[in-house]
C-alpha cells in the first residue's frame, strides 16, 4: 500500500536536541539515527531547518508529531495536517509517527497528551484519524501506546487489543514505548509483562525508551510520572529484553527532553540500548 | 515619510562612509556569536532565542497555585527607577515592522 | 512532593479561565458533541475548570482517579508557564519568580495556544502585560516582551541572503531596497533595549529615562538587537517599506551613515527588488 524505501534501521536512535548538534555531527557512534518533534520544524528558516538538513544528510530522520490529536473527537486541522505534509514533504523521513491521544479541543492545543477511553466509538474515530493521516502524508505512519495516570471506567477493549485492531483496520504500524507500558502498568496495577505478550509486536516499528518519575497517588500507591528527565529505569530496560527476545531487533529511541543532559550522558544511554540490542539471538 | 528628497550628492557621500565605515569593521558577524543572547544560552546550546518547543513527556514539577497575584517587590525591576517615564510619551512602542507577519495566536 | 501538592489550575474563588474553558454548560447537552461519551466530556469540562475530579475516571482498581487526574491538568499549567518562561526570559527576569509565575499563570487561563507549534505561543503576552501590570514603574515591561518576540520571531525567520558591502558600489538613491525576513523594528516610549541589556547582560549600566528604538538583525542564525540612533528608526521604517535608498538616507538625516553601516554590517538588507525611475 505504502512505499517504504529507507525505513528506520535497528540501531539506538536519540531524540536530538539542538545543545548535540555539533557532538552528533563529530561522533554519533553508537547513535544511527535521529528523532525530531514535527512541531519544532514549522517555522520558516533559521537554525532549526539548517541544523535539521544537515542531519538528514547523514542521518535516517524519524519525524515524531505530538500535536496531531488524533485520538480526539473533532476532526483533524487541516491547517496543521498541511503543515505536516510540508515538512514531510520536503525532509522524505524514514519514519513518521504520533500518539494515541488527544491534545486539542474547540480549536484551543492543551499541551499534553491526554488519555481516551477504549471504546468501539473512539476505536473507530482513532482508525477514521490515522487513515486521514495516511492518506495526506501518502505514506504507512506509526501509532505510540500512551503512559496513563487513570483509567476510564467506560472502556470495553485493554490497550494491547484496541492498537493491535487500529493497526489491523488501517494498515498502519506501531510505536511501542517500553517506558509507557512500564508506568502504565504501574500506575494501572497490571503486570507490563502480560501487556508485551498482548502486544502485536510483529507490527512494531520502533521501540521508545525514556525515564521516569516517581510520585504517588491519593492512596499512597505508586504513580510515575513520564518525565523523560532521568536514566531509564532498570525494570524498564528488563522490559526491553523481553520485547527484544520475543519480537527481534527494532530501531531503538532514548528519549530524554527535560533536563537534557551532556552528550556523554546521553550516549551513554544509547551504548546500553546497543548492548540489548546486541543481546537479541539472531 | 516626511523626509525631504537628498540629492544624488548627499547618497553618494553616505555610501561612501559606509564603505568606509565597513571597511573598518572586517570582521564577519559570525566571530561576534560568543555575545549573542546576553549570557542566557546554556553551555553548548546556542539557541536562546529559540522559545518554547514541545514536549511529549509529563512533568513531576508541581504548579503550586498561590492566592490571588499581587505585584511583590522583587526581580530585576526593583533595580530600575524611570521616574520620568511613568506616564509615558506621545510615542507609543508600535511594531511596523514586526507586524508584518508575525501570526496571530493565543 | 507532599500528598497535596498538585493543586487545580484555578483557585477557588478566582477568576475562571476563559480560553481554557473547554466547552460552555450548554454545549454539553448538545447532539454536536461529536460522539464524546460522557467521561470525555467531563474530562475537557474539569480539566479546564481547575476543581474537582470527573466522574467516570478510575485507578487500577476502580477507585475514584483523585489526584491522578491532577496529573494531566498539572501537565498543562507547567507546560505552558515553562513555554512562557523560555519565551520571555528577561521579562521574567525583571519581574523575579513569584510576579512571573502568576503573571504567567493568569496569562495561560485565559491563553492557551491556537496551535501545537509552541515557536509561536505568547504573542499575546505584550498585551497582557499591558493591561494587567499596574500602572507606573513597569510600564516598559510590555515593549521588554515585544523585543523578546521580536528576537524569537527572527530566530524562525525565513532565510535570506542579504547584500554585502561589495554591493554598495553598485547602489544609487532610485535603488530600492528592503528588510530582510528576519530583520525587524521595534520603537519604543521606554529605554526599552537598556532594560533588556541591564535585565539579560551582568553590569550593564542602569537604564536612563528616555525613549528608544531597536533593530533585531539575524546575521547567520544568531539574533541580535541593536539600539538605533535617533534618526536611525525612519531609515529602517523606509526600507520596511522597500523606499528607494535616497529617500531612506534623506529621512535619517545626520543618523544616515551609521545606520545604513548597521544594516549593511548585521545582513539586514534585501537585494534591490526594483529600481524606480
Amino acid at each position: 500500500m505504502f512505499d517504504h524505501a529507507s525505513p528506520l534501521p535497528s540501531l539506538p536512535g536519540v531524540g536530538f536536541k539542538s545543545r548535540h548538534f555539533a557532538d552528533l555531527m563529530d561522533d554519533p557512534a553508537p547513535v544511527g539515527w535521529l528523532e525530531i518533534h514535527a512541531e519544532n520544524y514549522m517555522g520558516d528558516g533559521g537554525r532549526p531547518l539548517a541544523q535539521l538538513r544537515a542531519l538528514a544528510e547523514r542521518f535516517p530522520i524519524s519525524v515524531h508529531g505530538v500535536g496531531l490529536s488524533i485520538g480526539g473527537p473533532e476532526p483533524l486541522d487541516p491547517d496543521h495536517l498541511a503543515r505536516l505534509k510540508h515538512l514531510v514533504g520536503w525532509l522524505s523521513p524514514a519514519s513518521f509517527s504520533e500518539h494515541l491521544a488527544w491534545s486539542t479541543h474547540e480549536g484551543v492545543f492543551l499541551n499534553d497528551l491526554l488519555p481516551l477511553p477504549y471504546t468501539d466509538a473512539t476505536l473507530a474515530r482513532v482508525c477514521e484519524h490515522v487513515e486521514q493521516v495516511q492518506e495526506a502524508l501518502g505514506r504507512q505512519m506509526l501509532l505510540e501506546n500512551p503512559s496513563s495516570y487513570l483509567a476510564f471506567a467506560e472502556s470495553t477493549w485493554e490497550e494491547p487489543a484496541f492498537l493491535s485492531e487500529v493497526a489491523r483496520r488501517t494498515g498502519c504500524r506501531l510505536l511501542l514505548d517500553v517506558n509507557n507500558v512500564f508506568v502504565s502498568a504501574t500506575n494501572l496495577g497490571y503486570a507490563p509483562q502480560a501487556y508485551i505478550d498482548a502486544f502485536p509486536l510483529d507490527r512494531v516499528g520502533e521501540i521508545h525508551l525514556g525515564g521516569h518519575d516517581e510520585d504517588h497517588d491519593d492512596h499512597g500507591a505508586p504513580l510515575l510520572i513520564d518525565s523523560h528527565g532521568r536514566e531509564v529505569a532498570d525494570p524498564v530496560w528488563a522490559l526491553l529484553d523481553r520485547v527484544l527476545y520475543r519480537g527481534g531487533v527494532r530501531p531503538l529511541l532514548i528519549e530524554w527532553d527535560t533536563d537534557v543532559p551532556d552528550w556523554p550522558v546521553l550516549r551513554a544511554e544509547a551504548l546500553r540500548a546497543a548492548g540489548a540490542l546486541a543481546r537479541v539471538p539472531a | 515619510m516626511s523626509a525631504k528628497p537628498s540629492t544624488p550628492f548627499k547618497t553618494a557621500a553616505i555610501l561612501g562612509a559606509v564603505a568606509a565605515a565597513l571597511a573598518g569593521h572586517a570582521t564577519p558577524a559570525s566571530a561576534q556569536a560568543q555575545e549573542k543572547c546576553y549570557g542566557v544560552s546554556l553551555a553548548g546550546e546556542n539557541d536562546c532565542a529559540a522559545g518554547p518547543g514541545t514536549t511529549c513527556a509529563g512533568t513531576s514539577t508541581v504548579d503550586y497555585q498561590g492566592n490571588a497575584w499581587t505585584l511583590v517587590d522583587e526581580g530585576t525591576c526593583m533595580d530600575i527607577e524611570l521616574p520620568q517615564m511613568a506616564d509615558g510619551s506621545d510615542r507609543m512602542g508600535s511594531l511596523e515592522a514586526l507586524d508584518r507577519d508575525l501570526p496571530e495566536q493565543g | 512532593m507532599s500528598s497535596d501538592a498538585r493543586l487545580p489550575l484555578t483557585e477557588e474563588g478566582g477568576s475562571a479561565p476563559t480560553a481554557l474553558r473547554a466547552a460552555p454548560p450548554e454545549y454539553l447537552d448538545q447532539e454536536e458533541a461529536g460522539g464524546l461519551s460522557p467521561s470525555e466530556r467531563a474530562f475537557r469540562a474539569r480539566l479546564a475548570s481547575g476543581s474537582g475530579v470527573p466522574p467516570g475516571l478510575t485507578d487500577g482498581a476502580g477507585r475514584p482517579a483523585g489526584r491522578r487526574f491532577d496529573v494531566y491538568r498539572n501537565n498543562v499549567a507547567v507546560g505552558l508557564r515553562e513555554a512562557l518562561e523560555s519565551g520571555f526570559p528577561a521579562v521574567a527576569r525583571l519581574l523575579g519568580p513569584a510576579n512571573f509565575d502568576g503573571l504567567a499563570r493568569a496569562f495561560l487561563q485565559e491563553h492557551h495556544p491556537a496551535a501545537p507549534v509552541m515557536q509561536r505561543y505568547g504573542a499575546g503576552f505584550p498585551e497582557f502585560l499591558a493591561t494587567r501590570l499596574p500602572p507606573g514603574r513597569l510600564g516598559y515591561l510590555p515593549d521588554v516582551a515585544r523585543l523578546e518576540l521580536a528576537l524569537r520571531h527572527a530566530y524562525h525567520a525565513a532565510d535570506a541572503t542579504p547584500i554585502g558591502p561589495e554591493t554598495l558600489a553598485g547602489l544609487h538613491e532610485d535603488t530600492c531596497l528592503s528588510l530582510v525576513p528576519a530583520a525587524a523594528l521595534l520603537r519604543s516610549a521606554w529605554p526599552v533595549f537598556s532594560v533588556y541589556r541591564f535585565a539579560m547582560q551582568p553590569g550593564s549600566p542602569r537604564p536612563a529615562a528616555r525613549a528608544e528604538d531597536v533593530l533585531i538583525t539575524r546575521p547567520g542564525f544568531d539574533p541580535d538587537a541593536h539600539l538605533l540612533p535617533p534618526g536611525g528608526a525612519a531609515m529602517v521604517a523606509a526600507f520596511a517599506e522597500s523606499a528607494p535608498l535616497g529617500a531612506a538616507i534623506a529621512a535619517a538625516d545626520a543618523d544616515a551613515a551609521e545606520t545604513l553601516t548597521l544594516l549593511l554590517r548585521e545582513g539586514a538588507l534585501a537585494a534591490p527588488k526594483e529600481t524606480r525611475r
